[in-house]
């Protein structure tokens, strides 16, 4: 595969050569926010094109055709609209911690975002503990969500916020112990090793059992975290109008819009990295000639891929499930997938540690 | 390499929101800083108390979570540590079950 990590050198001896190693920090740090912001934008915008889309597809309707060719332009075009619209000062809300609220949840799903692995080398934070590190970021996300609807002063964003929060800490839980199956599966939790120890066979191929359970529980989970349907109650229109950002306007709004959008691509990229390789791809052991054909798909390609292959499911799961009651949700995370979960982790530490093999 | 990303989220929206002050238009109506119900001015403060079955759940998510926050430093070594090792987590991975089994019991996973 080629490694990325030789463009990220020769920028690094080129800029040195010129200036001085502070400036040259600095100008790196600044060239990965902007690559960081770019990337973050344009998929954010491909995203709700992209559910646009399959949504008019699942109920038979055309979706978005009008905004440049197929409607391409069209969430360019919704994104610009954001911004031209007034953002009305209210006079009821807690102004320090409704400004507060965007903030938090952009700045958790960037930093989650920032952990994902793009390819060979091509990955912005990369630690021992990085899937660890992912977990938690992106966990502050309620925080911001849940002081959306506090301080906007109004019962719909209250109640919203409420069930929201309950939501995603109880589904977390979820997460955390099918990344926690993986995690005593890979033996590491830096997501570069991760990615390698997929080299030869996706976890998902390898994972025996109970990597299966784990996917399908993690996308269960993921599915509740992100807010989605079947489990989109803290924005259910027909009782709560918008939900927790009901009191946002303009682009304040579209910044909880954005991280909706880029949460849905962090889960099922995560989901990529840890069963189905990351930017790894698909090899078959001992078909060499294969193997070899698909090297050839550059890494980015292979993540992105398996990234919207994967969100495609979780949009699917909208269109096919009724909205549950927030009863059967919680009842759903801790009734079933959690006595599940933790059934599941000590099937696969006694194949690790006993090297059973279902 | 995080606070390239934290400064780059803060960026984001300090950018957007600076870029929508410029264009935006502005207009004057008191009508507007009200609270959005269904027409009629709203009754007392919302920021009040609320049903207590979430934070119900709250408790329960915290102590979950920290116990399995514990669990991840072992799962790098399972191997390593091997059968000791899970003699001395499974004690506390039953104390862990423990607790759900009572929580159940006690009925604190029913939404009253």
């Amino acid at each position: 595969m080629f490694d990325f990590s030789l463009i990220t050198e020769w920028i690094n001896n080129a800029l040195g050569t010129v200036f001085p190693g502070w400036l040259v920090t600095t100008i790196e740090c600044l060239m990965i926010g902007v690559g960081l912001l770019l990337v973050y934008a344009l998929l954010a915008l491909f995203y709700i094109y992209y559910e646009r889309k399959l949504c008019a597809a699942f109920q038979c309707r055309l979706g978005p055709d009008r905004v440049g060719p197929w409607g391409l332009l069209q969430s360019f075009a919704d994104m610009f609209k954001m911004l031209i619209k007034e953002l009305i000062t209210l006079n009821h809300v807690d102004k320090f911690l409704f400004a507060l609220a965007p903030y938090l949840v952009i700045i958790a799903s960037m930093l989650a975002f920032a952990v994902l692995p793009w390819g060979n080398g091509l990955q912005i934070i990369d630690f021992n503990i990085g899937i660890f590190f992912l977990i938690a970021v992106s966990s502050i996300g309620v925080l911001g969500i849940l002081l959306a609807g506090w301080s906007s002063n109004n019962k719909f964003t209250l109640i919203g916020a409420l069930r929201s929060g309950a939501q995603m800490v109880s589904y977390e839980l979820s997460i955390g112990l099918s990344v926690l199956t993986m995690v005593v599966f890979a033996g590491t939790m830096s997501v570069g090793g991760i990615v390698e120890a997929q080299s030869n066979l996706w976890f998902i191929f390898s994972g025996h059992i109970p990597a299966i359970i784990a996917f399908i529980i993690y996308l269960i989970a993921g599915t509740a975290e992100t807010n989605r349907g079947p489990f989109d109650l803290p924005e259910a229109e027909s009782e709560l109008t918008a939900g927790y950002h009901t009191e946002y306007s303009g682009i304040h709004f579209g910044f909880f819009y954005l991280a909706e959008y880029l949460n849905l691509f962090i889960v099922s990229g995560t989901a990529a990295l840890l069963f189905f390789g990351g930017w790894m791809p698909l090899h078959i052991p001992g078909w060499e000639a294969f193997n070899h054909i698909m090297d050839f798909i550059p890494g980015v390609f292979w993540f992105i891929g398996k990234a919207i292959l994967l969100s495609f499911i979780i949009i699917w799961f909208k269109w096919t499930y009724p909205r549950l009651r927030i009863d059967q949700l919680l009842s759903l995370e801790w009734k079933y997938l959690l006595p599940i979960n933790l059934v599941n982790l000590v099937i696969m530490v006694l194949i690790v540690v006993y090297g059973i093999h279902l | 390499m995080a606070i390239v990303a934290l400064l780059t989220g803060v960026a984001l929206v300090a950018l957007a929101l600076w870029l929508a002050g410029l264009i935006s238009p502005r207009s004057f109506n008191p009508q507007k800083g009200e609270a959005y119900e269904c027409g009629i001015p709203t009754r007392g403060i919302s920021m009040s108390r609320f049903h207590v079955g979430y934070y119900l759940f709250a408790i329960l998510f915290l102590m979950f979570d920290v116990e399995t926050v514990f669990l991840f430093p072992w799962a790098v070594r399972v191997k390593e540590l091997g059968g000791a090792g899970l003699i001395s987590i499974a004690i506390f991975f039953g104390i862990l079950v423990l607790g759900l089994v009572y929580a159940w019991r006690k009925g604190a996973l029913e939404w009253k």
